[in-house]
């Protein structure tokens, strides 16, 4: 097996305080759509805004971005699975009467 | 017997308690669980004396909630979950992958502690007033309506979900980065195939129970309402949640036992394993198939008829792998020259009663018949012998096939042989009832009964008080032979695999020297027509 996947990336400083930063803004972002009332699109813009801080974290962080492709299919797998959780549940929630019995 | 072993390298209680030996903290883990299972079957036999009568004469409503929820508790959490990963799989892993031990033998031991701690607080919350929710913890009763201890529980229950998280990520790193040189992925024995695909099950779904688990707790102290339809909540959404993790988790039990299953085949028919690839891939077909059916646990609980219609569809093809399984089994014994010992009693015994508990499940993945029999004691009986007739019985042949290399001692085997024996009749006693008396309308989870049933409970309880004395014969012969078991040398059964290439008990380290694997798995002799090898 390849040497090649223990070699540590050395991230300057900077990224990790630009990373931070854009984590707070986020964080800021959220808090003041949740003030204003945009009806479903708050649920919609306040997902998108934790799901790429979300990819953030996990990118520069958690070192995924400087990792083996193993790493990546690790990650994807679960990715992959957490999607399943959410489709099938919603397959539920979305398909809620549209048929019944009697 | 040996001079230098893992059991005498150190004997002092420290050495023990701090080992990071994956074949003590094994030996820990079987300490741990015959406890659990002890605990649980205790309580398996209050409902079944219960039982006995259609008169709840015995124990209250009240506490018999709280005896089957606990029996169900301590049997799936800290019994089944870790029974065959935690004890064999640690045992034999790197043993089988010629390996000095697995990959962070610290987040080992620590598993095992995170283990103890999570059933201790469990326990706690028995004396803390018990539990009455069922082992599943249905929202909204769990979290508005029950008195009963459910925090300490659910808590309990979370910290022991790291203790399996922490086993199948070891066994994951340990797989991917450990084996021995010349042991490719096709030559691993299915044991390790089964290994894996349970880890990767143990480590995608444990951190959603967990967090379902907890979000039950905080419900419960903070009045959130997730879960709660009074305040915009729904409980529906917590059975989504709750069976994500809970339906692959009968994969958790299930696929490791079909690994011992596997590897005891081989070895007692003396033949390669028919369709290894097949076997070795339906492992992985089943763990992930496996997350995508757990729907079929909620066909009455409101969910949308087109999300159940798929959720049925879905839950028939995972049948398909475990099929794969049982054909490629029986076509690996066909004309092999087969030695009757007591592992292979208990092969035969699991191949039967996992068969029953597999296709009955093909009953509950079709919507009508399930609507029919929902929360009846039919229901019981499917589970139970998928669990017991299925993972008990895999881990009963693991114990008795292994037994001489983890002890280095050979168990009495006309007692073994009659043990599998009063298990297997003693399990049909108990179970098979219950099937007619399910599909007769009894339901489940009530401490009395119409009278037209009396008669299967009846069978039912004499036959859980056979099925006590097969469980109990094993723990009586197998202490025995530690101290009086004939010497068993490094090669009883005349098996391949490099754990057979080692001493009896192995040494610390496993190996004196690094194997270097030149040979598929399962490399036997090829039996020849008309004579036996």
């Amino acid at each position: 097996m390849s040497d090649n996947h223990n070699q540590h990336h050395i991230v300057p400083l900077s990224t990790y305080y630009t990373i931070f930063l854009a984590l707070m803004v986020g964080t800021a972002l959220t808090w003041w759509v949740a003030t204003i009332d945009l009806g479903a699109m708050n649920n919609v813009i306040m997902l998108t805004i934790a799901v790429t801080k979300a990819t953030l974290v996990v990118l520069f962080f958690m070192h995924v971005k400087y990792s083996s492709k193993l790493i990546w299919l690790a990650v994807g797998g679960s990715i992959f699975f957490l999607l399943i959780l959410i489709v099938l549940t919603l397959n539920d929630y979305m398909a809620r009467g549209w048929y019944t019995f009697g | 017997m040996p001079t230098n072993t893992y059991l005498n390298a150190a004997t002092t209680l420290k050495s023990w308690l701090l080992t990071r030996d994956h074949k003590r903290i094994a030996l820990m883990y079987i300490a741990g669980i015959t406890f659990f299972f002890g605990i649980g079957g205790f309580f398996a036999a209050l409902i079944r004396l219960e039982l006995v009568t259609p008169a709840g004469d015995l124990l209250t409503d009240e506490t018999y909630n709280k005896v089957f929820t606990m029996h169900g508790v301590m049997m799936v959490f800290f019994v089944l979950i870790p029974l065959i990963p935690a004890s064999l799989g640690n045992f034999l892993l790197p043993l089988m992958l010629g390996t000095k031990d697995v990959a962070f033998p610290k987040l080992n031991l620590l598993s095992f502690y995170v283990y103890l701690f999570g059933s201790l607080f469990t326990l706690y919350a028995i004396v803390a007033g018990g539990l009455d929710t069922g082992w599943t913890f249905y929202t909204p009763f769990s979290t508005v309506a029950s008195t009963s201890a459910v925090v300490p529980a659910a808590l309990g229950i979370f910290i022991n979900g790291f203790s399996s998280i922490l086993t199948g990520l070891n066994f994951m790193v340990t797989i991917h980065k450990m084996r021995a040189p010349g042991l490719t992925w096709f030559r691993l024995p299915l044991f390790v195939w089964a290994l894996y695909a349970t880890s990767l099950i143990q480590v995608l779904g444990t951190p959603v129970v967990a967090i379902t688990i907890v979000l039950v707790a905080a419900e419960r102290i903070f009045g959130f309402g997730l879960f709660n339809p009074a305040v915009g909540g729904d409980p529906v959404l917590f059975q989504h949640l709750f069976w994500f993790y809970s339906h692959p988790a009968v994969y958790i039990m299930i696929l490791p036992a079909m690994g011992v299953v596997s590897e005891v085949i081989a070895g007692m028919a003396r033949k390669q394993i028919f369709g290894y690839s097949f076997v070795a891939f339906s492992s992985l077909g089943i763990a992930i198939v496996g997350f995508l059916v757990w729907g079929h646990h909620m066909f009455v609980a409101g969910q949308s008829i087109y999300s159940a219609l798929v959720f049925s569809v879905l839950t028939f093809i995972v049948a398909i792998p475990s099929a794969v399984k049982v054909f490629n089994w029986t076509a690996t014994m066909y004309k092999g020259s087969i030695s009757w010992q007591t592992p292979m009693i208990y092969v035969a015994g699991f191949i039967g009663l996992f068969a029953i508990g597999g296709l009955t499940g093909l009953f509950l993945a079709a919507m009508g018949l399930d609507i029919h029999v929902t929360d009846t004691y039919f229901i019981v009986a499917h589970f139970h012998y998928v669990m017991v007739g299925g993972a008990i019985m895999g881990y009963m042949a693991g114990i008795h096939y292994w037994w001489p290399k983890i002890t280095g001692r050979m168990y009495n085997e006309f007692l073994g042989k009659v043990s599998a024996a009063i298990v297997f009749i003693g399990f049909n006693l108990t179970f098979f009832p219950q099937f007619i008396a399910g599909y007769a309308g009894m339901p489940r989870r009530y401490h009395a009964y119409a009278d037209a049933y009396q008669v299967w409970n009846v069978l039912s309880s004499a036959g859980a008080s056979i099925l006590a004395v097969g469980f109990t014969m094993p723990l009586l012969y197998l202490a025995w032979s530690l101290k009086n078991g004939e010497i068993a040398g490094d090669n009883p059964w005349g098996a391949v695999g490099l754990e057979w290439n080692t001493t009896s008990p192995p040494p610390t380290e496993n190996f004196h020297t690094q194997p270097i694997v030149t040979w598929d798995a399962y490399e036997y002799p090829t039996p020849v027509e008309g004579h036996v090898v």
